[in-house]
Protein backbone atom coordinates (compact mmCIF):
# COMPACT_ATOMS: atom_id res chain seq x y z
CA UNK A 1 0.00 0.00 0.00
CA UNK A 2 2.71 2.47 0.94
CA UNK A 3 4.77 1.66 -2.15
CA UNK A 4 1.65 2.17 -4.24
CA UNK A 5 1.05 5.52 -2.65
CA UNK A 6 4.67 6.53 -3.15
CA UNK A 7 4.43 5.99 -6.89
CA UNK A 8 0.81 6.96 -7.45
CA UNK A 9 0.23 9.80 -4.98
CA UNK A 10 2.43 12.47 -6.55
CA UNK A 11 1.32 11.49 -10.08
CA UNK A 12 -2.38 11.66 -9.28
CA UNK A 13 -3.03 15.38 -9.43
CA UNK A 14 -0.91 16.02 -12.57
CA UNK A 15 -2.73 13.21 -14.40
CA UNK A 16 -6.18 14.45 -13.42
CA UNK A 17 -5.12 18.00 -14.19
CA UNK A 18 -4.39 16.86 -17.78
CA UNK A 19 -7.83 15.20 -17.84
CA UNK A 20 -9.44 18.45 -16.70
CA UNK A 21 -7.49 20.51 -19.21
CA UNK A 22 -8.37 18.13 -22.04
CA UNK A 23 -12.03 18.41 -21.05
CA UNK A 24 -11.92 22.19 -20.73
CA UNK A 25 -10.31 23.01 -24.08
CA UNK A 26 -12.33 20.37 -25.92
CA UNK A 27 -15.56 21.65 -24.37
CA UNK A 28 -14.89 25.24 -25.44
CA UNK A 29 -13.95 24.17 -28.96
CA UNK A 30 -16.89 21.78 -29.31
CA UNK A 31 -19.33 24.44 -28.17
CA UNK A 32 -18.07 26.91 -30.79
CA UNK A 33 -17.88 24.41 -33.65
CA UNK A 34 -21.15 22.78 -32.56
CA UNK A 35 -23.01 26.12 -32.62
CA UNK A 36 -21.62 26.85 -36.08
CA UNK A 37 -22.70 23.40 -37.29
CA UNK A 38 -26.17 23.85 -35.80
CA UNK A 39 -26.42 27.26 -37.44
CA UNK A 40 -25.45 25.77 -40.80
CA UNK A 41 -27.99 23.01 -40.31
CA UNK A 42 -30.90 25.46 -40.12
CA UNK A 43 -29.50 28.07 -42.49
CA UNK A 44 -31.31 29.17 -45.66
CA UNK A 45 -28.37 28.02 -47.80
CA UNK A 46 -28.89 24.40 -48.91
CA UNK A 47 -25.17 23.74 -49.42
CA UNK A 48 -24.47 24.60 -45.80
CA UNK A 49 -27.32 22.40 -44.58
CA UNK A 50 -25.95 19.54 -46.68
CA UNK A 51 -22.42 20.02 -45.39
CA UNK A 52 -23.52 20.06 -41.74
CA UNK A 53 -25.71 16.98 -42.22
CA UNK A 54 -22.98 14.98 -43.90
CA UNK A 55 -20.38 16.07 -41.35
CA UNK A 56 -22.54 15.17 -38.36
CA UNK A 57 -23.58 11.80 -39.77
CA UNK A 58 -20.08 10.78 -40.77
CA UNK A 59 -18.24 11.90 -37.65
CA UNK A 60 -20.87 10.72 -35.19
CA UNK A 61 -20.74 7.20 -36.60
CA UNK A 62 -16.96 6.92 -36.41
CA UNK A 63 -15.40 5.37 -33.29
CA UNK A 64 -13.71 8.10 -31.24
CA UNK A 65 -10.65 5.87 -30.85
CA UNK A 66 -10.28 5.92 -34.62
CA UNK A 67 -10.61 9.71 -34.76
CA UNK A 68 -7.96 10.17 -32.08
CA UNK A 69 -5.60 7.74 -33.80
CA UNK A 70 -6.31 9.49 -37.08
CA UNK A 71 -5.31 12.82 -35.52
CA UNK A 72 -2.03 11.31 -34.39
CA UNK A 73 -1.04 8.98 -37.23
CA UNK A 74 -2.91 10.66 -40.05
CA UNK A 75 -2.66 14.36 -39.39
CA UNK A 76 0.66 14.50 -37.59
CA UNK A 77 2.82 11.56 -38.67
CA UNK A 78 1.68 11.50 -42.29
CA UNK A 79 0.60 15.03 -43.06
CA UNK A 80 3.03 16.78 -40.76
CA UNK A 81 0.38 18.85 -38.99
CA UNK A 82 2.21 20.07 -35.91
CA UNK A 83 0.10 22.01 -33.45
CA UNK A 84 2.80 22.89 -30.96
CA UNK A 85 5.99 24.95 -31.10
CA UNK A 86 9.10 22.89 -31.75
CA UNK A 87 10.71 22.74 -28.32
CA UNK A 88 11.66 20.26 -25.62
CA UNK A 89 8.06 19.37 -24.76
CA UNK A 90 7.00 19.13 -28.40
CA UNK A 91 5.76 15.51 -28.43
CA UNK A 92 3.81 15.96 -25.24
CA UNK A 93 2.07 19.21 -26.14
CA UNK A 94 1.53 18.19 -29.76
CA UNK A 95 -0.22 14.97 -28.72
CA UNK A 96 -2.29 16.92 -26.22
CA UNK A 97 -3.44 19.37 -28.88
CA UNK A 98 -4.08 16.64 -31.44
CA UNK A 99 -6.27 14.89 -28.87
CA UNK A 100 -8.15 18.13 -28.18
CA UNK A 101 -8.68 18.55 -31.92
CA UNK A 102 -10.07 15.02 -32.16
CA UNK A 103 -12.41 15.54 -29.21
CA UNK A 104 -13.66 18.81 -30.72
CA UNK A 105 -14.34 17.21 -34.11
CA UNK A 106 -16.31 14.41 -32.41
CA UNK A 107 -18.11 16.15 -29.54
CA UNK A 108 -19.28 19.08 -31.67
CA UNK A 109 -21.61 16.71 -33.55
CA UNK A 110 -23.42 15.92 -30.30
CA UNK A 111 -23.52 19.61 -29.37
CA UNK A 112 -25.02 20.32 -32.80
CA UNK A 113 -27.73 17.66 -32.44
CA UNK A 114 -28.60 18.80 -28.92
CA UNK A 115 -28.88 22.43 -30.01
CA UNK A 116 -31.01 21.52 -32.98
CA UNK A 117 -33.42 19.78 -30.64
CA UNK A 118 -33.35 22.94 -28.55
CA UNK A 119 -34.32 25.13 -31.53
CA UNK A 120 -37.58 23.23 -31.77
CA UNK A 121 -38.52 24.22 -28.23
CA UNK A 122 -38.41 27.91 -29.16
CA UNK A 123 -42.00 28.96 -29.92
CA UNK A 124 -42.53 29.72 -33.59
CA UNK A 125 -43.97 33.11 -32.65
CA UNK A 126 -40.56 34.21 -31.39
CA UNK A 127 -38.92 33.73 -34.78
CA UNK A 128 -41.95 35.15 -36.56
CA UNK A 129 -41.92 38.25 -34.37
CA UNK A 130 -38.22 38.70 -34.98
CA UNK A 131 -38.73 38.40 -38.71
CA UNK A 132 -41.61 40.84 -38.66
CA UNK A 133 -39.18 43.37 -37.16
CA UNK A 134 -37.10 42.85 -40.28
CA UNK A 135 -34.24 40.93 -38.67
CA UNK A 136 -32.09 38.89 -41.06
CA UNK A 137 -31.37 35.18 -40.61
CA UNK A 138 -28.10 35.73 -38.71
CA UNK A 139 -29.92 38.15 -36.40
CA UNK A 140 -32.94 35.90 -35.86
CA UNK A 141 -30.60 32.99 -35.21
CA UNK A 142 -28.02 34.74 -33.07
CA UNK A 143 -30.22 37.14 -31.09
CA UNK A 144 -33.54 35.33 -30.70
CA UNK A 145 -33.42 31.59 -31.30
CA UNK A 146 -29.93 30.58 -30.17
CA UNK A 147 -30.01 32.29 -26.73
CA UNK A 148 -33.37 30.71 -25.89
CA UNK A 149 -32.34 27.31 -27.26
CA UNK A 150 -29.06 27.39 -25.32
CA UNK A 151 -30.88 28.04 -22.07
CA UNK A 152 -33.26 25.18 -22.75
CA UNK A 153 -30.56 22.64 -23.51
CA UNK A 154 -28.25 23.38 -20.57
CA UNK A 155 -29.03 20.02 -18.93
CA UNK A 156 -28.49 17.89 -22.08
CA UNK A 157 -25.34 19.90 -22.85
CA UNK A 158 -24.23 18.93 -19.36
CA UNK A 159 -24.58 15.27 -20.28
CA UNK A 160 -22.59 15.87 -23.45
CA UNK A 161 -19.88 17.45 -21.28
CA UNK A 162 -19.92 14.49 -18.88
CA UNK A 163 -19.61 12.11 -21.82
CA UNK A 164 -16.71 14.22 -23.08
CA UNK A 165 -14.99 14.04 -19.69
CA UNK A 166 -15.21 10.26 -19.77
CA UNK A 167 -14.09 10.15 -23.39
CA UNK A 168 -10.89 12.04 -22.61
CA UNK A 169 -9.55 8.71 -21.31
CA UNK A 170 -9.20 7.74 -24.98
CA UNK A 171 -6.38 10.27 -25.33
CA UNK A 172 -4.28 7.63 -23.55
CA UNK A 173 -4.06 5.62 -26.80
CA UNK A 174 -1.85 8.35 -28.29
CA UNK A 175 0.12 8.69 -25.10
CA UNK A 176 -1.40 11.74 -23.45
CA UNK A 177 -0.53 11.19 -19.80
CA UNK A 178 -4.00 11.65 -18.32
CA UNK A 179 -5.72 9.66 -15.59
CA UNK A 180 -6.43 6.49 -17.62
CA UNK A 181 -2.79 6.18 -18.67
CA UNK A 182 -1.70 6.64 -15.07
CA UNK A 183 -4.11 3.89 -14.07
CA UNK A 184 -2.71 1.57 -16.73
CA UNK A 185 0.91 2.13 -15.75
CA UNK A 186 0.09 1.74 -12.05
CA UNK A 187 -1.75 -1.52 -12.78
CA UNK A 188 1.32 -2.73 -14.63
CA UNK A 189 3.75 -1.92 -11.82
CA UNK A 190 1.57 -2.58 -8.76
CA UNK A 191 -0.40 -5.58 -9.99
CA UNK A 192 -1.36 -6.68 -6.49
CA UNK A 193 -3.35 -3.53 -5.76
CA UNK A 194 -5.84 -3.68 -8.63
CA UNK A 195 -8.90 -2.81 -6.57
CA UNK A 196 -7.27 0.10 -4.78
CA UNK A 197 -5.94 1.64 -8.00
CA UNK A 198 -9.30 1.23 -9.68
CA UNK A 199 -11.10 2.78 -6.71
CA UNK A 200 -8.77 5.80 -6.61
CA UNK A 201 -9.16 6.54 -10.34
CA UNK A 202 -12.90 5.84 -10.24
CA UNK A 203 -13.43 8.21 -7.34
CA UNK A 204 -11.38 10.86 -9.17
CA UNK A 205 -13.60 10.61 -12.21
CA UNK A 206 -16.76 10.59 -10.15
CA UNK A 207 -15.68 13.75 -8.36
CA UNK A 208 -15.29 15.48 -11.73
CA UNK A 209 -18.42 14.14 -13.42
CA UNK A 210 -20.68 14.52 -10.40
CA UNK A 211 -19.64 18.12 -9.86
CA UNK A 212 -20.21 18.82 -13.55
CA UNK A 213 -23.65 17.24 -13.24
CA UNK A 214 -24.45 19.24 -10.11
CA UNK A 215 -23.31 22.48 -11.76
CA UNK A 216 -25.34 21.90 -14.90
CA UNK A 217 -28.38 20.82 -12.89
CA UNK A 218 -28.14 24.08 -10.94
CA UNK A 219 -27.46 26.12 -14.08
CA UNK A 220 -30.37 24.55 -15.94
CA UNK A 221 -32.73 25.60 -13.14
CA UNK A 222 -31.15 29.01 -12.75
CA UNK A 223 -31.27 29.96 -16.42
CA UNK A 224 -34.24 27.94 -17.64
CA UNK A 225 -36.57 29.84 -19.95
CA UNK A 226 -39.85 30.05 -18.06
CA UNK A 227 -42.65 29.32 -20.48
CA UNK B 1 -37.11 20.22 -38.93
CA UNK B 2 -38.24 21.40 -42.33
CA UNK B 3 -40.91 23.44 -40.59
CA UNK B 4 -38.49 24.95 -38.17
CA UNK B 5 -35.97 25.94 -40.78
CA UNK B 6 -38.53 27.92 -42.72
CA UNK B 7 -39.65 29.72 -39.61
CA UNK B 8 -36.20 31.17 -39.16
CA UNK B 9 -36.28 32.98 -42.49
CA UNK B 10 -38.89 34.12 -44.99
CA UNK B 11 -39.44 32.52 -48.33
CA UNK B 12 -36.54 34.18 -50.11
CA UNK B 13 -37.28 37.04 -52.47
CA UNK B 14 -34.99 38.10 -55.31
CA UNK B 15 -32.46 39.86 -53.06
CA UNK B 16 -32.42 37.10 -50.46
CA UNK B 17 -31.98 34.53 -53.22
CA UNK B 18 -29.05 36.46 -54.61
CA UNK B 19 -27.57 36.77 -51.13
CA UNK B 20 -28.04 33.08 -50.46
CA UNK B 21 -26.39 32.24 -53.75
CA UNK B 22 -23.40 34.40 -52.90
CA UNK B 23 -23.17 32.81 -49.43
CA UNK B 24 -23.41 29.38 -51.00
CA UNK B 25 -20.67 30.16 -53.52
CA UNK B 26 -18.36 31.61 -50.85
CA UNK B 27 -19.01 28.60 -48.61
CA UNK B 28 -18.36 26.14 -51.43
CA UNK B 29 -15.16 27.98 -52.34
CA UNK B 30 -13.96 27.78 -48.72
CA UNK B 31 -14.80 24.08 -48.42
CA UNK B 32 -13.28 23.26 -51.80
CA UNK B 33 -10.17 25.25 -50.95
CA UNK B 34 -9.79 23.40 -47.65
CA UNK B 35 -10.35 20.04 -49.32
CA UNK B 36 -8.04 20.99 -52.18
CA UNK B 37 -5.32 21.94 -49.73
CA UNK B 38 -5.70 18.63 -47.92
CA UNK B 39 -5.68 16.71 -51.19
CA UNK B 40 -2.57 18.51 -52.40
CA UNK B 41 -0.73 17.82 -49.13
CA UNK B 42 -1.84 14.19 -49.35
CA UNK B 43 -0.72 13.96 -52.95
CA UNK B 44 2.67 15.50 -52.09
CA UNK B 45 3.02 12.84 -49.42
CA UNK B 46 2.26 10.20 -52.01
CA UNK B 47 -0.88 9.05 -50.20
CA UNK B 48 -2.73 8.61 -53.48
CA UNK B 49 0.01 6.46 -54.98
CA UNK B 50 -1.46 3.19 -56.21
CA UNK B 51 0.77 1.07 -53.99
CA UNK B 52 -0.81 2.64 -50.92
CA UNK B 53 -4.26 1.49 -51.99
CA UNK B 54 -3.41 -1.69 -53.89
CA UNK B 55 -3.21 -3.76 -50.68
CA UNK B 56 -6.99 -3.45 -50.45
CA UNK B 57 -7.38 -5.24 -53.78
CA UNK B 58 -5.29 -8.11 -52.41
CA UNK B 59 -7.48 -10.74 -50.77
CA UNK B 60 -4.84 -11.38 -48.12
CA UNK B 61 -5.24 -7.92 -46.60
CA UNK B 62 -8.88 -8.66 -45.97
CA UNK B 63 -8.64 -12.28 -44.87
CA UNK B 64 -5.55 -11.77 -42.69
CA UNK B 65 -6.39 -8.48 -41.04
CA UNK B 66 -9.49 -6.49 -41.82
CA UNK B 67 -12.12 -9.23 -41.69
CA UNK B 68 -10.82 -10.88 -38.49
CA UNK B 69 -10.69 -7.40 -36.96
CA UNK B 70 -14.21 -6.68 -38.07
CA UNK B 71 -15.27 -10.02 -36.63
CA UNK B 72 -13.63 -9.05 -33.34
CA UNK B 73 -15.54 -5.77 -33.29
CA UNK B 74 -18.89 -7.36 -34.13
CA UNK B 75 -18.36 -10.27 -31.73
CA UNK B 76 -17.50 -8.01 -28.79
CA UNK B 77 -20.37 -5.64 -29.54
CA UNK B 78 -22.91 -8.42 -30.02
CA UNK B 79 -21.97 -10.47 -26.96
CA UNK B 80 -21.91 -7.42 -24.74
CA UNK B 81 -25.22 -6.08 -26.04
CA UNK B 82 -26.92 -9.41 -25.32
CA UNK B 83 -25.41 -9.52 -21.83
CA UNK B 84 -26.18 -5.84 -21.30
CA UNK B 85 -29.83 -6.44 -22.21
CA UNK B 86 -30.06 -9.16 -19.57
CA UNK B 87 -28.27 -7.14 -16.90
CA UNK B 88 -30.11 -3.99 -17.91
CA UNK B 89 -33.48 -5.72 -17.55
CA UNK B 90 -32.58 -6.91 -14.05
CA UNK B 91 -31.21 -3.53 -12.97
CA UNK B 92 -34.05 -1.58 -14.55
CA UNK B 93 -36.71 -3.70 -12.89
CA UNK B 94 -34.66 -3.74 -9.70
CA UNK B 95 -34.79 0.06 -9.54
CA UNK B 96 -38.57 -0.14 -9.44
CA UNK B 97 -38.72 -2.95 -6.91
CA UNK B 98 -41.00 -2.83 -3.89
CA UNK B 99 -38.06 -3.63 -1.64
CA UNK B 100 -36.03 -0.62 -0.68
CA UNK B 101 -32.69 -2.42 -0.51
CA UNK B 102 -33.12 -3.86 -4.04
CA UNK B 103 -33.90 -0.37 -5.32
CA UNK B 104 -30.87 1.06 -3.59
CA UNK B 105 -28.44 -1.61 -4.74
CA UNK B 106 -29.58 -1.46 -8.37
CA UNK B 107 -29.62 2.31 -8.30
CA UNK B 108 -26.10 2.41 -6.91
CA UNK B 109 -24.78 -0.01 -9.56
CA UNK B 110 -26.44 1.92 -12.38
CA UNK B 111 -25.18 5.31 -11.22
CA UNK B 112 -21.61 4.14 -10.62
CA UNK B 113 -21.12 2.33 -13.90
CA UNK B 114 -22.72 5.11 -15.88
CA UNK B 115 -20.44 7.67 -14.29
CA UNK B 116 -17.21 5.82 -15.08
CA UNK B 117 -15.27 5.90 -18.35
CA UNK B 118 -15.61 2.58 -20.17
CA UNK B 119 -11.87 2.44 -20.78
CA UNK B 120 -11.24 2.55 -17.03
CA UNK B 121 -13.62 -0.40 -16.55
CA UNK B 122 -11.81 -2.30 -19.30
CA UNK B 123 -8.34 -1.69 -17.84
CA UNK B 124 -9.63 -2.84 -14.46
CA UNK B 125 -11.16 -6.02 -15.89
CA UNK B 126 -8.09 -6.76 -18.00
CA UNK B 127 -5.69 -6.71 -15.07
CA UNK B 128 -8.13 -8.37 -12.70
CA UNK B 129 -8.84 -11.25 -15.08
CA UNK B 130 -5.13 -11.59 -15.79
CA UNK B 131 -4.20 -11.79 -12.14
CA UNK B 132 -6.80 -14.33 -11.10
CA UNK B 133 -6.70 -16.20 -14.42
CA UNK B 134 -10.47 -15.89 -14.72
CA UNK B 135 -10.36 -16.48 -18.46
CA UNK B 136 -7.76 -18.16 -20.70
CA UNK B 137 -5.08 -15.66 -21.62
CA UNK B 138 -6.00 -15.79 -25.31
CA UNK B 139 -9.46 -14.47 -24.42
CA UNK B 140 -8.21 -11.92 -21.91
CA UNK B 141 -8.65 -8.76 -23.95
CA UNK B 142 -11.96 -9.98 -25.36
CA UNK B 143 -13.27 -10.60 -21.85
CA UNK B 144 -12.10 -7.15 -20.74
CA UNK B 145 -13.84 -5.44 -23.65
CA UNK B 146 -17.05 -7.38 -23.04
CA UNK B 147 -16.89 -6.68 -19.31
CA UNK B 148 -16.55 -2.93 -19.80
CA UNK B 149 -19.17 -2.68 -22.52
CA UNK B 150 -21.64 -4.91 -20.67
CA UNK B 151 -21.54 -3.01 -17.39
CA UNK B 152 -21.70 0.40 -19.01
CA UNK B 153 -24.37 -0.41 -21.59
CA UNK B 154 -26.26 -2.54 -19.09
CA UNK B 155 -26.57 0.50 -16.83
CA UNK B 156 -27.73 2.71 -19.67
CA UNK B 157 -30.19 0.07 -20.90
CA UNK B 158 -31.54 -0.20 -17.35
CA UNK B 159 -32.36 3.48 -17.48
CA UNK B 160 -33.86 3.18 -20.98
CA UNK B 161 -36.09 0.30 -19.88
CA UNK B 162 -37.11 2.07 -16.70
CA UNK B 163 -38.12 5.13 -18.71
CA UNK B 164 -40.00 2.83 -21.09
CA UNK B 165 -41.85 1.01 -18.32
CA UNK B 166 -42.80 4.28 -16.66
CA UNK B 167 -44.14 5.53 -19.99
CA UNK B 168 -46.62 2.65 -20.28
CA UNK B 169 -50.05 4.04 -19.43
CA UNK B 170 -51.14 3.36 -15.83
CA UNK B 171 -54.32 1.66 -17.03
CA UNK B 172 -52.24 -1.21 -18.35
CA UNK B 173 -50.90 -2.20 -14.92
CA UNK B 174 -54.27 -1.52 -13.29
CA UNK B 175 -55.94 -3.82 -15.80
CA UNK B 176 -53.26 -6.45 -15.22
CA UNK B 177 -53.84 -6.28 -11.47
CA UNK B 178 -57.60 -6.46 -11.89
CA UNK B 179 -57.37 -9.74 -13.78
CA UNK B 180 -55.25 -11.07 -10.94
CA UNK B 181 -51.75 -11.15 -12.42
CA UNK B 182 -48.91 -11.26 -9.95
CA UNK B 183 -46.32 -8.51 -10.09
CA UNK B 184 -43.75 -10.65 -11.89
CA UNK B 185 -46.37 -11.75 -14.43
CA UNK B 186 -47.47 -8.18 -14.98
CA UNK B 187 -43.87 -7.11 -15.57
CA UNK B 188 -43.12 -10.02 -17.88
CA UNK B 189 -46.34 -10.17 -19.87
CA UNK B 190 -47.65 -6.60 -19.90
CA UNK B 191 -45.11 -3.92 -19.06
CA UNK B 192 -41.80 -5.21 -20.39
CA UNK B 193 -43.02 -6.07 -23.92
CA UNK B 194 -44.57 -2.63 -24.31
CA UNK B 195 -41.53 -0.89 -22.86
CA UNK B 196 -39.14 -2.78 -25.12
CA UNK B 197 -41.19 -1.98 -28.21
CA UNK B 198 -41.39 1.68 -27.33
CA UNK B 199 -37.70 1.85 -26.54
CA UNK B 200 -36.48 -0.25 -29.47
CA UNK B 201 -35.00 2.74 -31.31
CA UNK B 202 -33.07 3.79 -28.20
CA UNK B 203 -31.85 0.21 -27.73
CA UNK B 204 -30.60 0.06 -31.31
CA UNK B 205 -28.83 3.38 -30.88
CA UNK B 206 -27.16 1.82 -27.87
CA UNK B 207 -25.85 -0.92 -30.17
CA UNK B 208 -24.13 1.74 -32.25
CA UNK B 209 -22.47 3.02 -29.08
CA UNK B 210 -21.34 -0.51 -28.18
CA UNK B 211 -19.94 -1.00 -31.69
CA UNK B 212 -18.00 2.24 -31.53
CA UNK B 213 -16.81 1.63 -27.99
CA UNK B 214 -15.48 -1.82 -28.79
CA UNK B 215 -12.68 0.07 -30.56
CA UNK B 216 -11.48 0.94 -27.03
CA UNK B 217 -10.02 -2.57 -26.96
CA UNK B 218 -7.30 -1.02 -29.10
CA UNK B 219 -5.74 0.31 -25.90
CA UNK B 220 -4.80 -3.19 -24.66
CA UNK B 221 -4.35 -5.16 -27.83
CA UNK B 222 -7.79 -6.54 -28.54
CA UNK B 223 -7.98 -7.46 -32.22
CA UNK B 224 -10.81 -5.22 -33.35
CA UNK B 225 -11.11 -3.45 -36.66
CA UNK B 226 -9.09 -0.33 -35.79
CA UNK B 227 -6.23 -2.39 -34.35
CA UNK B 228 -6.26 -4.78 -37.31
CA UNK B 229 -6.29 -1.83 -39.72
CA UNK B 230 -3.20 -0.42 -38.00
CA UNK B 231 -1.46 -3.80 -38.03
CA UNK B 232 -2.20 -4.23 -41.72
CA UNK B 233 -0.94 -0.69 -42.29
CA UNK B 234 2.33 -1.38 -40.54
CA UNK B 235 2.81 -4.33 -42.88
CA UNK B 236 2.04 -2.41 -46.06
CA UNK B 237 3.18 1.02 -44.88
CA UNK B 238 -0.14 2.69 -45.72
CA UNK B 239 -1.45 4.13 -42.45
CA UNK B 240 -3.75 6.77 -43.83
CA UNK B 241 -5.50 4.60 -46.45
CA UNK B 242 -6.01 1.87 -43.85
CA UNK B 243 -7.58 4.28 -41.39
CA UNK B 244 -9.83 5.59 -44.15
CA UNK B 245 -10.96 2.09 -45.14
CA UNK B 246 -11.63 1.13 -41.51
CA UNK B 247 -13.52 4.37 -40.96
CA UNK B 248 -15.69 3.74 -44.02
CA UNK B 249 -16.53 0.22 -42.83
CA UNK B 250 -17.54 1.45 -39.38
CA UNK B 251 -19.46 4.45 -40.68
CA UNK B 252 -21.45 2.29 -43.11
CA UNK B 253 -22.39 -0.25 -40.41
CA UNK B 254 -23.30 2.40 -37.85
CA UNK B 255 -25.11 4.52 -40.39
CA UNK B 256 -27.29 1.56 -41.36
CA UNK B 257 -28.07 0.83 -37.71
CA UNK B 258 -28.87 4.49 -37.00
CA UNK B 259 -31.05 4.60 -40.09
CA UNK B 260 -32.86 1.48 -38.93
CA UNK B 261 -33.42 3.02 -35.49
CA UNK B 262 -34.84 6.18 -37.07
CA UNK B 263 -37.08 4.13 -39.36
CA UNK B 264 -38.43 2.18 -36.37
CA UNK B 265 -38.97 5.38 -34.45
CA UNK B 266 -41.00 6.90 -37.28
CA UNK B 267 -43.04 3.73 -37.62
CA UNK B 268 -43.72 3.53 -33.92
CA UNK B 269 -44.69 7.17 -33.81
CA UNK B 270 -47.04 6.77 -36.75
CA UNK B 271 -48.74 3.95 -34.86
CA UNK B 272 -49.29 6.26 -31.90
CA UNK B 273 -50.16 9.35 -33.87
CA UNK B 274 -53.58 9.80 -32.31
CA UNK B 275 -52.09 10.07 -28.85
CA UNK B 276 -50.80 13.57 -29.37
CA UNK B 277 -47.25 12.55 -30.17
CA UNK B 278 -44.72 15.14 -29.00
CA UNK B 279 -42.28 16.80 -31.36
CA UNK B 280 -39.61 14.12 -31.92
CA UNK B 281 -36.75 16.52 -31.21
CA UNK B 282 -38.32 17.83 -28.04
CA UNK B 283 -39.11 14.29 -26.92
CA UNK B 284 -35.47 13.51 -27.57
CA UNK B 285 -34.48 16.32 -25.23
CA UNK B 286 -36.71 14.91 -22.54
CA UNK B 287 -35.24 11.44 -22.87
CA UNK B 288 -31.72 12.82 -22.95
CA UNK B 289 -30.99 10.66 -19.94
CA UNK B 290 -30.23 8.06 -22.57
CA UNK B 291 -27.24 10.13 -23.56
CA UNK B 292 -24.10 8.49 -22.21
CA UNK B 293 -23.17 9.93 -18.89
CA UNK B 294 -26.35 11.81 -18.19
CA UNK B 295 -26.97 12.22 -14.50
CA UNK B 296 -30.42 13.30 -13.64
CA UNK B 297 -30.16 16.00 -11.03
CA UNK B 298 -33.01 17.61 -9.20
Amino acid sequence: MSTLWESMGPALWPAFWITIKLTFYSAIGSLIWGVLLAGMKVSPVPVMRGFATVYVNVVRNTPLTLIIIFCSIGLYQNLGLALAPDNATFIESNNFRLAVLGFILYTSTFVCETLRAGFNTVPIGQAEAARSLGLSFPQVFGLIVLPQALRTVIAPLGSVLIALTKNTTIASVIGVSEAALLMKSELETNGDQILVIFAIIAVGFMIITLSEGAFFGWAAKRWAVKR
Amino acid sequence: MSNQSTVLYDAPGPRARARNRITAVVFVVIVVAALGYMVSVLADNGQFAAEKWDPFTVGGTWTTWILPGLWGTLKAAFVSIVLALIIGAFLGIGRMSDHKWVRMVSGFIVEVFRALPVLILMFFAYFLFAKYAVVPSSQLSFAAVVFGLTLYNGSVIAEILRAGIQAVPRGQSEAAQSIGLRKSQMMRMILLPQAVTAMLPALISQMVIALKDSALGYAFGYIEVVRSGIVSASYWGNYLPSLVVVAIIMIVINFCLTGFANYLERRLRRGRRKTNAPDPDVAELETMENVPGFNKIG
